[in-house]
């Protein structure tokens, strides 16, 4: 996917204003979050789950090479091949060489954000390989030539009236506006594509280092048609997805269907080791595993290495209201809301992705879902050092944090500052204690007044108090 | 060199070489104890709860549950929901248990044991284990229980015993690993329900890729 994260000022202004997209995101904010929370309801043990599945991730990654090796020797027992791409084009590159070596000629692909984040349909594509997307959502996505705007819900940014047009346009039968219509018409166009598929791709879940199994969770079934009904099965996925053991998977999955869509468990939960044993009737006589790192294993030992315990369940972008407002495809390449915004960085650079950490209240809304615990708020303000720290920031925030830091390291000025400033505002404001317009800080009057400062500032607050 | 270069990365970030002996042996200890998570509250019931639970949380999840005394009941109840949705055949698992049922009585079906191909109706295959705290079925793949029937076709029975619905998940691998002496199937199915799409709008539609039912004959024993 080309990258737009520099462009997501430009882009967010757009999508305010944007009415279909702001009618489709209502439905994610009225829908996702309300689930959730009858789940999490449902199971009064859940904060525990969520503490335990934090230490337990913690633990993994303090030992991720030893339970990479361990994965990759059982994948090998089993029959299956392990291939390690440091790079997105060492990965394209060895999967273009598994489908080459199968003479394939188009494969199915269930949902993978980490194909996304190599930009692998492409790649097969200038190679004469066709990838078909079979998720639903990726299908009408790749119809349009659209990407997705979600991790879970890739089409989330679409409404009903775009899905009826372009099915109209591709599938060339009668217009309907009936979902159920349109999905059995796309149940109907897949259904051979996936007999005659020569690769399936699917990505996972989770990898279970004690039987070298990959783990994928879909409510559709199509991964499972997808990997099931090819002579080759390759699962695209990245190395932080390493888990011990089934139990160990168990308590991740636990926690993944209630986070993200608010289901007490995914319809289809799959688990492949290796190829087809002897006496089997089907499955995929070939099983390899593509284990991508881009970038992740130089987290390790960071102050991002806790971004690594993420099972990509979408509670983040779900729950936050800047997600909320602008969509997913304002964030301009592959992760968005908070997860990508402090991934994204790390991957394509924070000089192309300094917006994005900075695109965010700090509400902490992200933090407080995550099923693992991630300090979201925190990473994103560790990129905003780094952004800082490299002069990267535009000169207005350079200057307003340095004026800033040149008071606050001077708390008699900075209470003469404040003290007046209070004054001045509450002046301004009048009778009616609200501020219709201020100077340079239109970005928010146009939209809200700016009610004045109630009272005294916090320090002659805490001075008559210490009195008292 | 790229598997080289990957676990050299992560070895400076952990600030250390390789693991030493006594660390990957720490590691495959903790692998091969099996030591449970948190296994929540109700997924520990009685036996006779769980069955109640499992039923529950497989109807919530949308699948057909029919309780059936006698394991001789399946043959008809297929015949008569299948002749109900106007399908007049039936694939199905070649299992023992399958193999042993009595078709004569439903001469109207026509019944093939065979992998699943596009443009079948329905499908019977046997579960190895109910799990009560999702209503999840497990099923697992082998000479007898070709994995296409649990998804190709439209409309998919599963035959799921008293005895094996269990509480946590976390007992159904135990199971699984004393049947298997520890080496997986190739595949392992959890199923909750029949398949289902909220890609479009958010709104929910049954029936995605996979089977539009699921119908479970769950056999007191």
């Amino acid at each position: 996917m080309e990258i737009h994260s520099p462009e997501f000022k430009e882009k967010s202004r757009i999508a305010l204003h944007d009415v279909n997209l702001q009618k489709a995101l209502s439905n994610l904010k009225a829908g996702f979050p309300v689930k959730r929370s009858t789940a999490v309801a449902r199971m009064p043990e859940f904060e525990q789950l969520r503490d335990e599945a934090t230490a337990l991730k913690n633990h993994i990654l303090e030992n991720l090479d030893i339970y990479l090796e361990q994965f990759e020797a059982n994948v090998i027992k089993n029959g299956g091949h392990v291939h390690w791409c440091r790079t997105p084009d060492d990965a394209c590159k060895k999967i273009l060489e598994i489908c080459k070596d199968v003479d394939s000629k188009t494969v199915t692909k269930g949902k993978s954000m980490v194909s996304e984040e190599i930009n692998l349909n492409d790649y097969l594509q200038k190679n004469g390989v066709e990838p078909i997307e079979t998720d639903l959502g990726e299908y009408i996505l790749q119809l349009r030539g659209d990407h997705p705007s979600h991790i879970i819900a890739p089409a989330i940014h679409l409404n009903l009236e775009d899905v009826s047009e372009i099915f109209h346009e591709k599938h060339k039968r009668p217009k309907s506006s009936d979902p159920a219509v349109l999905m059995q018409e796309a149940r109907e166009m897949l259904r051979e594509k996936f007999a005659g598929a020569d690769v399936g791709i699917t990505g996972a879940n989770f990898l279970v280092a004690e039987t070298g199994s990959t783990i994928i969770v879909t409510n559709e079934g199509n991964g499972d048609l997808t990997q099931t009904l090819p002579k080759t099965h390759i699962v695209v996925t990245s190395i932080e997805k390493v888990v011990p053991t089934l139990e160990d998977m168990t308590l991740f999955l636990r926690l993944l269907a209630r986070s993200a869509t608010g289901q007490e468990f995914t319809v289809y939960n799959t688990l492949s080791t290796g190829p087809r044993r002897t006496g089997d009737q089907d499955g995929p006589e070939n099983f390899h595993v593509v284990l991508v790192d881009n970038g992740r294993s130089e987290m390790v030992g960071t102050e991002f290495q806790e971004m690594l315990r993420c099972i990509r369940c979408s509670a983040c972008m779900n729950h936050c209201p800047v997600y909320g407002a602008v969509g997913g495809h304002s964030y301009g390449w592959v992760y968005p809301g908070p997860m990508g915004s402090v991934l994204t960085p790390q991957m394509i650079g924070i000089e192309q992705a300094g917006l994005l950490p900075n695109a965010s209240t700090f509400c902490g809304k992200c933090e407080s879902v995550c099923p693992v615990r991630i300090p979201l708020p925190k990473l994103m303000r560790h990129w905003r050092e780094d952004e800082f720290s490299k002069h990267l920031s535009p000169k207005a925030v350079r200057w307003g944090i340095g004026g800033w830091a040149f008071f606050a390291k001077r708390p008699g000025l900075y209470r003469l500052l404040s003290t007046s400033s209070n004054l001045f505002l509450r002046v301004m404001a009048g009778k009616k204690g609200r501020i219709k317009k201020i100077p340079m800080a239109g970005g928010w009057t146009d939209w809200r007044d700016m009610p004045a400062p109630s009272g005294k500032t916090f320090m002659s607050q805490y001075k008559s108090r210490k009195q008292s | 060199m790229s598997k080289a270069e990957i676990l050299g990365n992560i070895r400076h970030g952990l600030k250390r070489g390789e693991a030493s002996q006594e660390q990957k042996q720490a590691v495959i200890n903790r692998i091969n104890a099996h030591t449970r998570n948190l296994v929540p509250q109700r997924a520990q019931l009685p036996h006779e709860e769980q069955v109640a639970l499992f039923i529950a949380m497989a109807t919530e999840a949308a699948a057909e549950v029919y309780q059936l005394e006698s394991i001789n009941e399946v043959p008809q109840i297929c015949a008569n929901w299948l002749k109900e949705h106007n399908i007049s055949s039936l694939v199905t698992a070649s299992d023992a248990s399958i193999l042993a049922l009595d078709w004569n009585s439903v001469s109207d079906l026509s019944c093939e044991q065979r992998v699943a191909q596009v443009g079948d109706a329905a499908s019977l295959t046997s579960s190895f284990a109910g799990i009560a705290e999702t209503g999840t079925l497990m099923l697992h793949s082998g000479k007898d229980s070709p994995t296409t029937l649990n998804f190709l076709p439209d409309n998919h029975f599963v035959i799921l015993k008293r005895s094996d619905i269990v509480g946590p998940y976390e007992d159904a691998w135990q199971r699984l690993r004393d049947k298997t002496q520890g080496d997986l199937p190739r595949t392992v199915n959890m199923i909750t329900g029949p398949s289902r799409s909220a890609d479009i709008e958010q709104k929910l539609q049954m029936g995605a890729h996979g089977p539009k039912d699921l119908i479970i004959l769950l056999i007191n024993d």
